[in-house]
């Protein structure tokens, strides 16, 4: 397939719409999920089980005034929500669906997606520090130690997933796993290789999908009985919209990754009928848990948060790291 | 128990005291029948301790000491374990005075709330800080020199607490008009 | 986790945490000095809704002021006015009818669960966990139907009178009282489940601003604050008023003085709670629930009185000068929290932002309260 500019553009398009629909969609889910958990309907009164409150929100908040409050550094200001919202939409393009559905494969595609997501811990601090509010500054302090802490442990935990494939590229992780879940990298006994640990590499890279997408419990950097609303206390109208999509966007990606890289990607568990049906239906219930999750626990602290990254995720990832290349040479 | 030993410490006070038997105090026992039948005598009550039935007034001791000796009696409680409840004013605009309340009670079952209390002329309504026996006794004191305008000498900090921070005026002055 | 000692002062910066601030539940002002994450200092500003409810008090006579204690605390409004009433009681020698202050007990610690229970849930919603506030709001809608069915409001109750009652509780409230105490013990049951076993919400609050029973003396902190650092101190049990001496209730004390130990003090404390209002119910005497003489204007004898109660706050005290008139000369209202928060400037020197907030949580301020 030659690389065309129609191609780029659809694909561009497509993800945008996706990414965009997931978001808005996400926040219905997500607002539903905490209403089931809490007891109370939910947004109920826009259509059928409100399922045209996320639009309308878009069309409110569209339609707000965006607010630059005096003294903030506007170039700064106005370039965060962007830049949250871009590196979200742009990795979608190389997100494999299906073998079939995928815009532009790579053999760097997963290099490029971390490469992306650092450019969203780099919109937090922006907009932390452009908002000229010291909750937003402390807030983005957290938000980025909080990345860089959570990158290591997951890119550690990625390149036992690419050493076992032998390659960084999507769709040939997710082929390398084919032919029924007992050929998930997240089972010990995948062909081949026996390595009792990567259920838990599968948990910490679970973990610090949760982190690098700032969810509860580790959601320090909005924390909002402490810090107010973080980040993004300073942004109101589609600059807040923004900072919302893209933090529901890198669920879905965060969600993705983690079922290409341990889940199988679109490969069904009993071996027929692979197809598009069973990444989105594995995308779905790992962002369900999110939901859940984030219901569920109080958050916790900063030191307990960047502990957690530093003196346990690192070592265990660390050792799987070594155990998987002595098993990969020994096999 | 306790009872006994804070009135003894409390009465070491006053060594005039002894001359003249505690319990010969005025307004010892004054129930509703009593106070009915003589309006006020008005007499300013001296300095000293006073037994109050629990019962009706809700503490056990209470006692009147002047400015000069009220850190020492503070300490005394502090000494004794008490802890501090509340520190109140009350303008007695007819006799021309200030007075101070400082409530205290105990943590532990020996049950005995003391009362000390301060009378300083409404012209210059000055009473040395506790703060530095009870660092709780701030708050207390900033709202007594809100509502009273009563100066907490040596107080650290005595600024408005739940008033403005730019009142002049005192309302629980009996001559504040709302 | 402790503060670095030398600071110049341009490497520190000023916090206000408040007056508006989803952590202080009220419009309280805390200005921090901060270093980076750690409180250097803490200045607590407050009186943003004072209402001088003590000069309203002079005003106004002994039965109009009334309804003003209620509007002291919204969440455990009942308990403020059984220490005002019981006050008058004792100072003008008002009999009370026997069923009157059973009534008034039961009611008051109905109404200390439901305080409890919002405070609970504000708490856990103060450490970033949502979903607890919903399920404690339920259980807590069920009391305030009860309240309301004698009352006739949901938080500001002026139910109490001097001498007894405005209503008195019929078969539905006891048959509903008795229903709600299984119910609730349940929930406590899925409380501690899903709450307080939580290894992250116990990581949070597990030796965390420690206050030890030397500041609580020096301060004048009662109810689960001074609880949570062993002392033994419930005025129900030290200074017995009303019909407390007939319950059989015990009072939970920890002796770990952290912000876990102020958690269970307070979940203990429903359980008692419930005792005493099973207790109440089986015991509830017959009679009139107001004097058989009516009462005329109220007017206290003169001199000086003073009642404390235990609020679901904490140790609550009113004093009244009386010069024998038909207002009080000056009446005085000592609040729990104003104690309570008071150690807070104190006690948060060189913790870090999260755990201080954590802990001011833990202390259950109502602002209203505190500015009164």
């Amino acid at each position: 397939m030659s690389l065309t500019l129609l191609n780029v553009i659809v694909a561009v398009i497509i993800a945008i719409a996706f990414a965009a629909l997931n978001a808005a969609y996400l926040v219905w889910a997500e607002r539903r999920g905490a209403a089931r958990i809490q007891r109370r309907p939910g947004p109920n009164i826009n259509g059928p089980f409100g399922l045209f409150q996320p639009p309308l929100d878009g069309v409110k908040l569209m339609a707000k005034q965006l607010l630059i409050p005096g003294g903030v550094d506007k170039v700064l200001f106005m370039a965060a929500p962007v830049l949250a919202m871009a590196p979200a939409i742009t990795s979608f393009v190389t997100l494999p669906f299906s073998d079939l559905i995928v815009g532009h494969n790579m053999h760097i595609g997963i290099l490029l997606i971390f490469a992306f997501a650092s450019i969203g811990g780099m919109s937090l601090l922006f907009a932390g520090w452009s908002s000229r509010n010291k909750y937003s500054m402390m807030s983005s302090v957290r938000a980025v130690s909080q990345a860089i802490a959570y990158e290591i442990p997951m890119l550690i935990t990625v390149i036992t997933v690419v050493m076992i494939a032998g390659t960084t590229d999507l769709m040939g992780i997710v082929k390398g796993q084919m032919g029924g879940f007992w050929h998930w990298n997240i089972f010990p006994f995948k062909a081949g290789l026996f390595n009792p640990l990567m259920l838990m590499s599968f948990l910490i890279f679970f973990t610090c999908s949760l982190a690098e997408t700032n969810r509860a419990p580790f959601d320090l950097g909005e924390a909002e009985s402490e810090l107010v609303a973080g980040f993004h206390t300073e942004y109101g109208s589609m600059g807040f919209g923004l900072f919302f999509m893209a933090e529901y966007a890198n669920i879905v990606i965060g969600a993705s990754l983690t079922t290409i890289l341990f889940l199988g990607g679109w490969d069904c568990p009993f071996g027929f009928f692979p197809g598009v049906w069973w990444f989105l239906l594995k995308i779905y219930l790992l962002i369900a848990s999110f939901i859940w999750i984030r219901w569920t626990f109080p958050r916790t602290t900063i030191y307990g948060l960047l502990n957690l990254s530093w003196k346990i995720l690192i070592p265990l990832s660390l050792f799987n790291l070594l155990l998987t290349a002595g098993l990969l040479k020994v096999f | 128990m306790i009872f006994e030993k804070t009135k003894q410490a409390l009465q070491g006070l006053f060594p005039q005291s002894e001359k003249t038997p505690v319990t010969a105090l005025p307004p010892a026992q004054e129930d509703a029948a009593e106070s009915k039948k003589t309006p006020k005598k008005e007499e300013p009550r001296p300095d000293g301790v006073v037994e109050r039935d629990y019962k009706v007034h809700g503490y056990h001791l209470d006692a009147q000491v002047s400015p000069a000796q009220l850190l020492e009696a503070v300490s005394l409680l502090d000494k004794a374990e008490f802890f501090i409840e509340s520190i109140t004013g009350v303008d007695w605009i007819k006799e021309d005075q200030m007075e101070v309340i400082y409530d205290f009670n105990r943590y532990d079952f020996d049950l005995c709330r003391v009362v000390i209390r301060t009378r300083v002329p409404r012209s210059n309504p000055v009473v040395p800080t506790i703060t530095d026996i009870y660092a709780g006794a701030n708050w207390h004191e900033r709202e007594t020199h809100d509502f009273f305008g009563i100066k907490f000498d040596g107080h650290p900090h005595l600024i408005p607490l739940l008033l403005p921070e730019d009142a002049d005026y005192h309302p629980l002055c009996k001559d504040f008009k709302v | 986790m402790s503060a670095p000692i030398k600071l110049r002062p341009d490497e520190t910066f000023i916090l206000n945490v408040g007056p508006q601030h989803p952590a202080t539940h009220g419009v309280l002002r805390v200005k921090m000095e901060m270093d980076g994450e750690y409180i250097v200092n803490a200045e607590t500003v407050i009186g943003y809704i004072h209402r001088m409810h003590e000069k309203m008090g002079e005003l106004k006579t002994y039965s109009q002021f009334l309804m003003n204690l209620s509007r002291m605390d919204y969440l455990g409004a009942l308990g403020y006015s059984h220490g005002h009433v019981l006050l008058i009681e004792k100072a003008a020698g008002i009999e009370v009818p026997e069923r009157a202050e059973y009534i008034r007990a039961i009611t008051v610690e109905l109404n200390r669960i439901a305080s409890h229970l919002f405070w609970f849930g504000a708490f856990v919603m103060d450490l970033g966990g949502f979903s607890p506030l919903m399920y404690a709001l339920q259980d807590r809608e069920y009391i305030l139907d009860m309240l309301e069915a004698i009352t006739g409001s949901r938080l500001t109750y002026s139910y109490y009178r001097f001498g007894g009652l405005y209503n008195d509780v019929d078969d539905d409230f006891i048959a509903a009282a008795r229903r709600f105490i299984p119910r609730m013990r349940t929930s406590m049951k899925k409380y501690h489940k899903l709450v307080t076993g939580n290894i992250i919400f116990r990581k949070r609050l597990e030796g965390i601003a420690p206050l030890t029973p030397e500041i609580c003396r020096k301060y004048g902190a009662s109810s689960a604050v001074a609880r949570g650092s062993g002392i033994n101190f419930d005025v129900r049990k030290n200074e017995p008023y009303s019909v407390y001496p007939e319950f059989d209730f015990d009072v939970p004390v920890f002796h770990e003085c952290d912000s876990l130990a102020r958690y269970n003090v307070r979940m203990a404390e429903i359980e008692q709670s419930l005792r005493i209002i099973e207790q109440g119910l089986d015991k509830l005497p017959g009679g009139p629930i107001m004097p058989e003489k009516k009462l005329k204007a109220i007017k206290v004898p003169p001199g000086d009185y003073y009642q404390a109660v235990e609020t679901a706050r904490g140790s609550f005290g009113v004093r009244l000068v009386s010069d024998g008139g038909k207002t009080p000369y000056r009446l005085k209202l000592r609040s729990p929290t104003y104690s309570n928060m008071h150690l807070f400037d104190e006690s948060c020197r060189g913790m870090l932002i999260m755990d201080a907030l954590a802990f001011m949580g833990s202390l259950d301020l109502v602002i209203p309260e505190i500015d009164r």
